[in-house]
């Protein structure tokens, strides 16, 4: 039964949900979202629970709403002229799609990571330094280097780029620069980070890299990636979204949203039939 | 594999949310930043639109006045005892054409020897008395090119001479200016520019509706004049520029095509193109004067062609405009997309023929477009026209373009200096308004036909 | 009328010329069976070539030398003392055309004129048959020839597309002899200024005082470059303080801030300041911002001249706000979405982004905006003509009165056909220097936009 048919005969098309054996605390609760895109309405009432400390993955066919869904979370889709977002985005009792709610704010507290690395056109250091400059985070000098060290070892660059910190950053390979992206992320030390596709525009080695780097990252950050790759989902996520033609169709435990779909275009979608 | 191995976090990891408090205190100072930031920006736009007012506003308040000019209405008696000239000399079989023009001559000038002023004075002397015993001041009163109104009447029916006429006559350029209130009227008299007697004449006659503010056809319908300030007009700049108008959109326009059409579609990529194509660029920004040097160096003193002509004016102005003329066609030939060259080569079309069958009539509007914004340029440049002897002195209207000529930027630049500034600036401003309407004119066909024809592929 | 006549008689020709190439070839191809390498149109386009281009060729020789011969041959009919005064001779000359055309002359007329005007009249006539018979021999000769050649084999199509390129590719060396033609005749004339005035005392003299060429013996007068130079470069420091700060912040606002229908309202208004022709501004800083100045001089106690730099600087920085605003906005607008991302992603605020990611990556293109807009100040005429004070002197003081190189060049060429004093010639060599100006600046610029394009493409 296709989400249209489902809406028509029961008025709205309900997600299929299946909780985690392991409880988590819940980081953020996205309630009866709908996205609009001047009159097209993009994503239908979507609700979800994201996990904190935990690696969420949304999948899906292209054009489903995943990254439409993504940028909710830390307001991005605010920078996009027809843009309407509405519904409730629960962070800790904030509501982050509340228009009163800094962006400013949001956006330190959550991160994101682009699908194409988009490193700036400065040093490396430059780069890092850039988030913790513009919030005023360093006390001092000293202070500064120390979070664009610490950044650059948990993204796992700092061996590789520690000697040539003052070269530009688009001079780093793919790899490095979607690390350096990551890195500049936590420097600001967000609460989550938000990944869309990291790795496609990657090679296989330094997909391994920034999987690692998320695998151990997840530790302290809460985090959720859009990915195309089945695999990359299985690897790194703890919990996956299946959407559809901006419907939420299916969301469980990944294990068990690939071993055992509940429904029926979840599992074609993940055994290749289509999408 | 959902389950990666744990690893203990880094050491002196910032622990999360500890930076939220730093990131608020900034947040008031940041915001106003980018407030001031933000009108800032506004400010500059808002700056540089309210300059366009500003300059509109203060050429319009000054130009329209000059639209319309102090006229009287006058019945103009044509006394044969004052016209006292023979019949009009007619071609006799006898005659050479020579000796016909000589005979014409030679009665044209009695007739402009005759003592207009005296008509004029027993003309004003019906409604104002006291003219008949103040010649100088009555004939101050009127605009001394007026005279050869008059004359030109007689001349183009000699039977009018002992009939009266209602003639329409401008006043002199000092009463418009009295009656306009362009001069101070509390100066004391020997600052002033009309006597005693003819301000009074003025104020009278303009109470009395014998003079009216009419609409200034001398403008539009006559030429430049040095000894009657009040009907120089624009009609030789006018066609002079049109002129020159003419042979820009002749020379440039063509060439300009063919060269964008040669480099976008059939140049070889090399040096020697790379080199063309950096020398359009710069040429482009040459300053306008260099184009006038060129001119004056080549075509006056090289070639011989006369000082002052259109021709050369327009030739220069041509390869000015010639460089934005490519620009533009080369971009519209560019934004023809290659799949409709390459489908006409597909189905075997030559290069020449794809071009001239399927891009260039797509390109054709930008062109178009291209082409009234490189003319509407060429229209208001000055500079070269003064290195060519166009800022010569030309009361006549060119007939061919290698006539002496004024053009439209150059009147105006005439205009302005001359040394009747309170009658003067506001007729510069009314020349200045007639070349900012044809030049807006021209923009808004520009961007009327880009936007009609503009396509989306 | 006449010249109506002849050239629908030479469009009738033509395309008779061409109806016989086209069915020349369909009956070759006919009666031969095959299929001809091209189609009809191209072997009657062929004909129609060989037949204009030769007489064409022809024609331009006989208009350019014709003259001369025939006026020769009358000059021996006069007699030798009237033929060596020159003036006489022209005299003659011109009474000789107006006898020959019927029109007649006055007085007594001699017997060699007499004699000279029929030989003259019946020179005319030999003389306009045979280049008609010419033409149309050469024009016949031509077809036949290309007629000749018509056969399945002949690759008509491949032969009209080498004379089309042959057309393009002049045309695009037209815009390569500009640049020639002003080099050589910059160059030439100023290097003849260079005999009368030392270059050292040109480049680095401090006084500009060049005399009138009238006054002759008394000295050459002192061309000092640096007192000019000087006033250029002021005059454009102020113009880019004003512009620059506006244009840069109008730009960001409009790529940046503005929505889509502040911009589509707001960007043709700033656009309107450019179309403005500069004698327009000129006459405004003129007349209302130079008196506005001295007023708020006046009421500050300073000594701020109606005419000077600042005045000038402020009006040319107004004029080239929107050239700064469009460059720097097409520039801005290049700098790739994904780098604003990130830097929103970050919390950025949107002035944050602009002043540290945005203007540091789009920094290469606008400064090479900037030097093409300063190349513009440098070359600016009419601006400084009017409202610059020309006065030549070194002064700091930017409310006094100065004078450029523009300004010099008119002062120095207007009106003026005397090559061979050094003080016209001088323009020449000014003009180089600033040629050079700018050519320098527009290389640099043009090179480093043109880079930075390539880097975001
Ligand atoms: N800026 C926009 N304006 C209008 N429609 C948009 C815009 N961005 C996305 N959309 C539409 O919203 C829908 C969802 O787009 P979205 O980019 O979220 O898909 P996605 O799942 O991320 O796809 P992909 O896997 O290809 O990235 C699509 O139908 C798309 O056409
Ligand atoms: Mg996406």
């Amino acid at each position: 039964m296709s989400a249209v048919a489902a809406e028509a005969s029961t008025g709205r098309y309900e997600t299929i949900r299946i909780a985690d054996p392991v409880a988590r605390p819940t980081k953020i609760a996205a309630k009866e979202v709908y996205v609009h895109y001047g009159a097209k309405e993009a994503l239908h009432h979507v609700s979800i629970d994201i996990p904190a400390q935990a690696v969420t993955a949304f999948i899906g066919p292209s054009g489903c709403g995943k990254s439409t869904f993504l940028r909710c979370f830390n307001r991005m889709n605010d920078t996009i002229e027809n843009c309407r977002v509405d519904g409730v985005l629960d962070m800790e009792g904030e509501d982050l799609n509340d228009h009163s709610l800094d962006v400013v704010l949001l956006r330190a507290r959550v991160g994101m990571v682009f699908q194409k690395p988009n490193p700036f056109p400065k040093s490396i250091f430059e780069n890092i330094a850039y988030g913790p400059r513009i919030h005023g985070v360093a006390q001092d000098k000293a202070h500064l280097q120390e979070i664009v060290e610490t950044s650059l070892k948990k993204a796992g660059l700092w061996e590789e780029v520690k000697d040539r910190l003052n070269e530009p950053g688009t001079g780093l390979s793919g790899g490095q620069q979607q690390r350096l992206c990551i890195a500049r992320a936590i420097a600001v030390s967000p609460e989550v980070i938000l990944m869309d596709e990291p790795c496609s525009a990657l090679d296989p080695i330094a997909t391994a890299k920034v999987e690692e780097l998320i695998g151990e990252l997840r530790q302290n950050y809460t985090i959720i990636i859009v990915t195309h790759s089945m695999s990359q989902a299985q690897r790194v996520s703890q919990r996956t979204a299946y959407f559809h033609l901006g419907y939420l169709v299916e969301e469980g435990p990944t294990e068990s949203i690939f071993n055992n779909p509940q429904e029926k275009r979840t599992k074609d979608y993940i055994t290749g039939v289509f999408g | 594999m959902a389950s990666t191995a744990e690893t203990p976090a880094l050491a002196g990891a910032p622990s999360p949310r500890s930076n939220r408090d730093v990131v608020e205190q900034n947040l008031a100072r940041r915001h106003r930043n980018e407030a001031i930031f933000r009108f800032t920006g506004l400010g500059a736009i808002l700056v540089g639109i309210a300059l366009v007012g500003v300059l509109f506003g203060s050429i319009l308040i000054k130009g329209v006045p000059a639209f319309t000019q102090a006229t009287m209405t006058l019945e103009v008696d044509f006394d044969p005892e004052i016209i006292n000239i023979p019949e009009r000399p007619v071609l006799q079989a006898s005659q050479s054409v020579a000796e016909y023009e000589q005979a014409l001559l030679s009665w044209r000038r009695r007739l402009a020897f005759v003592n207009w002023n005296k008509v004029i004075q027993a003309s004003l002397a019906k409604v104002l008395p006291a003219a008949a015993d103040n010649a100088r001041d009555a004939a101050g009163m009127i605009a001394s090119g007026e005279r050869i109104k008059l004359r030109d009447m007689v001349e183009a029916d000699p039977s009018i001479v002992g009939t009266t006429q209602a003639v329409s006559l401008v006043a002199a350029a000092n009463v418009d200016v009295w009656l306009k209130g362009n001069i101070d009227r509390t100066l004391p008299q020997h600052m002033q520019q009309l006597s005693k007697l003819q301000q009074e004449w003025s104020d009278e006659l303009y109470q009395r509706g014998v003079i009216s503010m009419a609409f200034s056809t001398a403008l539009f319908t006559n030429v430049d004049s040095r000894s009657s300030p009040a009907t120089a007009g624009l009609l030789g700049a006018i066609v002079g520029s049109v002129m020159m108008m003419l042979i820009v959109l002749v020379v440039a326009v063509p060439i300009g095509v063919m060269a964008a059409i040669y480099l976008e579609e059939f140049a070889p990529k090399n040096r020697l193109t790379d080199l063309i194509e950096v020398n359009i660029n710069n040429l482009a920004a040459v300053p306008s004067i260099v184009f006038g040097l060129l001119g004056a160096a080549v075509f006056i003193n090289f070639l011989g062609l006369p000082l002052s002509a259109p021709i050369v004016g327009g030739l220069v102005l041509s390869l000015m405009t010639l460089p934005t003329v490519i620009i533009a066609s080369r971009a519209s030939l560019r934004a023809v997309p290659p799949s409709i060259r390459q489908a006409a080569l597909g189905v075997g079309a030559s290069p020449m023929q794809a071009m001239f069958h399927h891009t260039l009539p797509l390109a054709v509007p930008g062109m178009l477009t291209g082409a009234i914004i490189g003319v509407a340029q060429a229209l208001g440049e000055t500079a070269p026209l003064l290195l060519i002897g166009m800022n010569a002195f030309v009361a006549s209207v060119p007939s061919t373009p290698m006539e002496q000529s004024s053009a439209l930027p150059v009147q105006i630049y005439l205009w302005q200096g001359n040394e009747l500034r309170n009658f003067f600036e506001a007729r510069t401003s009314a020349a200045i308004i007639v070349l900012l309407a044809v030049m807006i004119t021209l923009n808004a066909l520009a961007i009327f036909l880009r936007n009609r024809f503009e396509r989306r592929w | 009328m006449n010249t109506l006549i002849v050239i629908a008689v030479i469009l009738i020709v033509l395309s008779l010329v061409y109806q016989w190439g086209a069915s020349t070839s369909r009956s070759v191809a006919r009666s031969a069976g095959v299929k001809m390498h091209s189609r009809p149109v191209y072997y009657g386009l062929l004909l129609v070539l060989w037949c204009a281009i030769p007489a064409a060729v022809v024609y331009v020789l006989y208009s350019l030398f014709a003259p001369t011969i025939i006026n020769s041959m009358i000059l021996s009919y006069l007699p030798a003392d009237v033929a060596g005064d020159p003036q006489a001779r022209v005299s003659a000359m011109s009474r000789i055309q107006n006898l020959a055309s019927g029109f007649g002359a006055l007085g007594d007329v001699p017997d060699y004129e007499r004699q000279a005007a029929r030989a003259l009249t019946s020179l005319r006539w030999t003389a306009n048959l045979a280049i008609v018979a010419l033409v149309a021999v050469v024009g016949v000769l031509g077809t036949l020839f290309a007629r000749s050649r018509i056969g399945p084999e002949y690759r008509a199509r491949n032969r009209v597309e080498w004379a089309i390129k042959a057309l393009l590719i002049t045309c695009s060396a037209i815009a390569i002899l500009t640049t020639v033609g002003i080099v050589l005749s910059v160059l030439s004339e100023a290097l003849r200024f260079f005999t009368f005035v030392n270059p050292i005392d040109f480049f680095f003299g401090t006084v500009w005082n060049p005399r009138f060429s009238s006054t002759g013996s008394g000295g050459q007068g002192d061309f000092g470059l640096l007192p000019l130079l000087w006033g250029t470069i002021m005059i454009t420091i102020i113009a880019m303080l004003v512009a620059v700060p506006v244009g840069l912040m109008a730009a960001i606002y409009l790529s940046e801030y503005a929505g889509a229908k502040f911009r589509f309202i707001s960007k043709p208004l700033l656009e309107v300041l450019a179309g403005i022709p500069t004698i327009v501004y000129g006459f405004f800083a003129l007349v209302t911002v130079g008196p506005f100045f001295s007023g708020i001089g006046a009421a500050l106690g300073l000594d701020v001249q109606a005419t000077s730099a600042f005045t000038a600087g402020i009006v040319m920085g107004i004029m080239i706000i929107p050239f700064v605003s469009s460059l720097s906005d097409d520039i801005i607008s290049q700098v790739p979405q994904t780098m604003r991302d990130g830097s929103y992603g970050l919390g950025a605020t949107r002035s944050e982004t602009i002043r540290k990611v945005i203007l540091p990556a789009a920094l290469p293109g606008i400064v090479g905006a900037f030097l093409l807009a300063v190349s513009r100040a440098v070359g600016e005429t009419m601006i400084v003509v009017l409202a610059a004070g020309n006065s030549p002197v070194l002064t700091a003081n930017p409310f006094e009165a100065v004078s450029t190189v523009t300004v010099t060049i008119v002062n120095q060429l207007t009106g003026d056909t005397d090559f061979a004093s050094p003080q016209s010639l001088v323009a020449f060599a000014l003009g180089l220097t600033l040629f050079v100006i700018t050519l320098c600046l527009n290389v640099v610029a043009i090179y480093i936009v043109k880079k930075y394009r390539e880097q975001y493409e």
